[in-house]
């Protein structure tokens, strides 16, 4: 062969050897190396804030139990069992500060509430107020908690969903809780992972959402049958019934979901509402595991319509953990947020974030894009709850991603065992039986949570290394909230059979906020469904007052808005669900705005918090 | 060739390309086997383009497009990425593949076997593959099985894909015993979507196999034993790496022994179709 014949071989080979480098060093250059949290000086320096866990300081001592079931699915007990730990933030006694409520999931065991104490401590008074032996034998196990005013007394009243019977307390003003399902209308038993408050109807009465997982025929604890499984990886529809509860106003709810259109029976995780088309009524997002997510679009508080297909955010099945809302470009859009499981190797399904396209003129239903990968929020690990809030308070929304699924023993992989399964026919998959023993063998266990922050352009920056210390716990639910009333976001996150993480933000940039607290009248007193605008130096951020959102958890009541450096804010305008509108201007900034309802002029209050 | 020798030339130069395009028809209408059509697309435009330029530049000719076309169909269903860039590195590198590892004129590695596992192997960030079932229902499995086996009866490899099988199952069997989960958990793979392009398509691949049917009998036999292996050491894609290491051995010792009877081969022979994927 000559020359001018060898020359575009050689060349081939180059470009061939060239590529099968090349995608060999894309996975070695972006592996997951945890290099160890970096001191908190150089944290505050560099990003002007540092996240310190104070669980030995604010005497939070909680430490969740996992459920224990029925023996013929001891052998993949972890799978199933992984569950529970939850959190979710209220001021129950209205004294301004905000206290934490953590589920736990074993037989006997105790939920807790811990009272803020307003010195940096904490009390949990869960027993003492009627709310902690709730996991007695025969009732199930709690899953997590939401935390509203059904009845409009000022107080928030406290939601328990299980794997079991659901429960609700009527908060007694502040003072005690008694236990009121008996005759509330309430499901007899739902293996549920997710409810909200929501007033689909706006008709001022807070309603409620509970979503199921497993089928509600099951008591894992007791099962007659090993048949519980969902019956395809990506298209399972045997999961849990949904179930919308109308509240009617005296104490009693009713069960509205077939009337309503909310037929679907996929494995459900999450929850929730905010109105996307902006006909002011809530729509309602429903994050599925093995299965598609789905929209349901509110047709002015009569029905529901499931639209995801259509809307572009339920044609691909993915394992959907969890939804947030955000607005992370500052354009007064709110976006969602959800998780979903990655694996190297094994199941890249990336986190989506979906923001509505501008223009909607021409579309029956708001149509969505995907903007994740563009953002650089879409690969976190096995995901669970994720929340956004201004952590550094620069007027962006950052990004916090709990992960980590079973943590057992370090070195092995329970993920080989499970593809058998899964790749399999839904006969195999759907008998428990057929699973593997999973011999105490971890399944993308040992990872750290996301920490993303925004940079103010639509991209994001993994500072999860070095904006806290390091740490492997299988974490499920996250809340945020100014646990200190120093104008600084702090996260809370619920691990799995294990210790939560409770962080102070020492944030020391100077940043300047504002927090909003909505009081309803014609709305339902929460305010649940009111959509907040704040304009700033020619920004514009949206935020939303939710009854519930994340996996299992709910955020502190109040919208908190950083804003840098601006020292002032022009405009807060509020929607208020029941139609009305609020405009404030100029408020004062590094101040709580305690905002109520009115029919004519507004009425609000400016406090101080504590510094 | 098994394939077209005794058939009008063309008669089964589009059998392949429809089966595996009905294949991916009855995935995707059924229960929406894709996550994106782009994907396939890209992966299938990749392949051809790739097989077109390679073909004209190398050989000096252009090529039937038919079996880059198979290539590029299985990357784009057997791959799973979030982003565009692995389904047409994958294709891109199959075809390749085939115009470099070459060992007396011919291609050793099944192309899209070569991209996948490479891919799935080295690049497990951005690349997973399809470990995942189709749907629940037994309608789509029964109508993928029955039009396979008689596809590849008419090509005359029954006997590898069912020597595989019974293979595979009599294995399954063993690792039950040996691990001690149950003989449908071991099984189930079998059942799944990854298995079907493997079994109908990569394994039956005429140009990457060996010449004699004894021969191709034991070679399934040996990626049956070899994923048996990797199985048991928890290798998810154990197949497709089965296939990885015993094929281009098997051709290799093939093509040495044929060479001692064969003085000349051509570099490439228009007579043989590939339905390789």
């Amino acid at each position: 062969m000559n020359w001018q014949k060898r020359i575009p071989k050689i060349i081939t080979i180059i470009i061939f050897a060239g590529l099968l480098i090349g995608t060999a060093l894309s996975s070695v250059k972006r592996s997951f190396h945890p290099s160890g949290a970096k001191q908190k000086e150089l944290s505050l320096k560099k990003y002007g804030f540092y996240l310190e866990p104070v669980n030995k300081e604010t005497g939070i001592d909680f430490r969740h139990l996992c459920p224990q079931l029925d023996p013929k699915i001891r052998h993949i007990e972890p799978q199933i069992a992984s569950m529970g730990a939850s959190v979710s933030i209220v001021d129950y006694d209205k004294d301004g500060w905000e206290d934490i409520y953590f589920t736990n999931s074993r037989d006997g065991s105790q939920n807790a509430l811990y009272h803020n104490l307003r010195n940096g401590k904490f009390e949990n008074v869960a027993a003492q107020l009627g709310i902690a032996d709730v996991n007695k034998e025969g009732t199930g196990v709690s899953m997590g908690a939401i935390w509203g005013d059904y009845d409009n007394d000022g107080y928030d009243d406290l939601f328990l969903y299980k794997w079991g019977k659901p429960e609700l307390f009527h908060n007694v003003a502040g003072k005690g809780f008694v236990n009121v399902t008996e005759g509330s209308g309430l499901p007899a038993w739902v293996n549920a992972n997710s409810a909200i408050w929501l007033d689909f109807n706006n008709d001022g009465l807070l309603d409620l959402f509970l979503g199921g997982y497993y089928s509600e025929k099951f008591d894992l604890s007791h099962l007659t049958t090993t048949k519980i499984m969902p019956e395809s990886f990506r298209y399972a529809n045997n999961g849990g019934r949904k179930y919308l509860l109308e509240n009617m106003g005296n104490g009693k709810f009713k069960d509205v979901t077939s009337e309503y259109g909310l037929n679907s029976t996929k494995w459900t995780l999450a929850a929730a509402s905010a109105d996307f088309n902006g006909d002011g009524y809530p729509d309602l997002f429903i994050a599925n595991d093995y299965n598609v997510n789905e929209l349901y679009i509110n047709d002015k508080g009569k029905k529901f319509t499931e639209v995801g297909r259509q809307a572009g955010i339920g044609n691909i099945p993915k394992s959907g953990m969890s939804v947030s809302f955000g607005d992370i470009n500052n354009k007064g859009i709110l976006g969602i947020y959800n998780t979903t499981i990655t694996e190297k190797g094994i199941l890249i399904q990336d986190n989506n974030y979906w923001e509505p396209e501008k223009d909607q003129t021409d579309n029956s239903y708001p149509r969505f894009v995907n903007l994740a990968q563009l953002a650089g929020i879409n690969n976190a690990g096995w995901s669970y709850g994720a929340q956004f809030g201004d952590l550094n308070n620069d007027g962006n929304m950052d990004l916090y991603v709990a992960n980590g699924f079973i943590s057992a023993k370090k070195g092995t992989s329970y993920w080989y065992d499970y593809s058998k399964v899964t790749g399999g026919n839904s006969s195999i998959i759907e008998d428990a039986n057929n699973w593997p023993d999973m011999k105490g063998k971890s399944q993308s266990g040992y990872e750290q949570n996301k920490i993303w922050l925004n940079q103010g352009n639509g991209s994001f920056e993994d500072v999860s290394d070095e904006v806290c210390p390091y740490a492997t716990y299988d974490s499920r639910s996250v809340a945020m909230a100014d646990l200190f009333n120093n104008g600084k976001l702090d996260i809370i996150v619920a691990n799995q059979n294990n210790i939560p993480l409770v962080y102070k933000n020492d944030l020391e940039n100077g940043n300047h906020w504002i927090e909003i607290d909505l009081q309803g009248t014609l709305s339902n007193a929460d305010a649940v469904g009111a959509k907040v605008i704040l304009e700033w130096n020619g920004m514009k951020q949206v935020q939303v007052v939710t009854g519930g959102m994340g996996f299992s958890s709910q955020n502190e009541h109040r919208l908190h808005f950083g804003i840098g450096k601006s020292t002032k804010v022009d405009h807060i305008t509020i929607n208020w669900p029941s139609g009305k509108q609020t405009v404030i201007n100029n408020p004062e900034i590094d101040k709580l705005l305690i905002v109520k309802e009115t029919n004519g002029k507004e009425e609000k209050q400016t406090v101080q918090l504590y510094k | 060739m098994p394939w077209i020798v005794d058939r009008p030339k063309g008669y089964f130069q589009y059998v392949p390309p429809a089966f595996i395009t009905l294949l991916l028809l009855i995935g995707q209408l059924s229960f929406g086997v894709l996550d994106s059509y782009i994907n396939v697309v890209v992966s299938v435009c990749a392949a051809m383009l790739t097989e077109m330029i390679l073909s004209r530049v190398l050989l000096g000719k252009w090529k039937s497009l038919s079996s880059a076309y198979i290539s590029g169909i299985s990357v784009g269903i057997l791959i799973r990425s979030t982003m565009i860039w692995p389904y047409i590195i994958t294709a891109v590198l199959s075809i390749m593949s085939k115009y470099v590892l070459r060992y007396k004129g011919k291609h050793l590695w099944n192309p899209s076997n070569f991209g996948v596992s490479w891919m799935l192997f080295m690049a497990p960030l951005d690349v997973a593959g399809l470990s995942i079932q189709w749907g629940s229902n037994f309608l789509g499995l029964a109508v993928i099985w029955v039009l396979g086996l008689v596809i590849v009866y008419r090509a005359k490899r029954f006997h590898v894909t069912i020597t595989y099988v019974i293979s595979f199952i009599i294995l399954a069997y063993i690792r039950s015993l040996i691990v001690g989960d149950t003989f449908l958990a071991e099984v189930s793979p079998l059942t799944g979507p990854m298995y079907q392009l493997f079994i109908f398509f990569m394994m039956t691949d005429p140009p990457t196999s060996v010449s004699t049917r004894k021969g191709r009998i034991i070679v399934a036999i040996l990626i049956a034993l070899v994923e048996f292996v990797l199985r048991l050491n928890s290798f998810i894609y154990a197949p497709f790496y089965a296939l990885f290491l015993v094929g281009p051995l098997a051709k290799f010792i093939d093509l040495k022994r044929n060479a001692k009877k064969e003085n000349v081969m051509a570099f490439d022979s228009k007579q043989t179709y590939s339905l390789q994927t």
